[in-house]
């Protein structure tokens, strides 16, 4: 097996990797769920002709998209290759 | 880091974990790096959850959008539905308001009492048939049913009442003057 290269350092192991992505999955999967618990209740209300909770929602699905968009930035940070110390 | 972990992470590992020694032979021959498929596999599904979430959130937005497209609409104008000579006590006429794609029910129940409603089942928009000898409005594709009065689900799978299509009567004649969908 040849040694590896300094771009193959990593800040974690696999297994502390494998550690963080199972605890981004799970919260990255209950936001997902959370949104659309959300689009339900509001096609819902939509079609019943309530407006006043359309934007609520539609900027609560925002939010849970921006921290989802976070975790994935952080997703693609673990993976990058850091310099060797 | 520590360099005992980097050689982890290059391990070649079994998908039962035992050792390369306790491996049958074949093995040798096809080493496929289970611990970092797995993660992979973990790590982009992560990734599709978050374009799920992107598609969520621009669902959320276009129902935005498709409300400010029927707020701009207004109010719809009154329209002629029937003389009043033509519908029979206990008799139905179907029409379409607002628009010619929007199927509507019009029920006389009593000699001066009248009802009307949108056709389509808030269920799957199936047609919706007034049975004036049980008092309700019955869907047939799967066995839903409206109360004839308020227009309100009573039995079935629909949750939203149908939408009511509010009427006026001038000179002999039935007119439709708006439409309002509820949720209760």
């Amino acid at each position: 097996m040849s040694a590896p290269s300094k771009a193959d350092y990593r800040r974690f192991t696999r297994d502390q990797r494998m550690v963080i992505v199972y605890g981004i999955l799970c919260l990255v999967l209950i936001l997902v769920v959370l949104q659309i618990w959300l689009l339900t209740a509001i096609m819902n209300a939509f079609l019943g002709g309530d407006e006043s909770v359309i934007w609520p929602a539609a900027i609560t699905s925002l939010v849970c998209l921006l921290l989802n968009g976070g975790l994935l930035r952080y997703l693609y940070f673990l993976d990058k290759p850091q310099p060797a110390v | 880091m520590n360099p005992r972990n980097r050689e982890r992470d290059q391990l070649c590992l079994a998908p039962n974990g035992s050792p390369e020694s306790e491996q049958p032979a074949w093995r040798k021959d096809f080493p496929i790096d289970w611990p970092q498929d797995h993660y992979v596999a973990r790590r982009d599904f992560t990734k599709f959850m978050v374009l799920v979430s992107l598609g969520l959130t621009i669902g959320q937005f276009w129902i935005g959008f498709q409300n400010f497209l029927r707020k701009r609409r207004g109010k719809p104008a009154m329209m002629k539905i029937a003389q009043l000579s033509n519908v029979a006590s206990g008799s139905t006429v179907v029409f379409h308001y607002p628009a010619a794609h929007d199927p509507c029910v019009l029920v006389r129940t009593g000699p001066e009492t009248f009802v009307a409603y949108g056709q389509k089942c808030t269920h799957l928009s199936c047609a919706v048939v007034p049975d004036l000898k049980s008092d309700c409005i019955h869907c047939p594709c799967h066995e839903g049913c409206f109360d004839l009065k308020s227009g309100r689900p009573t039995a079935g799978p629909p949750r939203r009442p149908l939408p009511i299509v509010t009427l006026t009567i001038r000179s002999g004649a039935i007119y439709a003057t708006g439409i309002q969908e509820r949720t209760t």
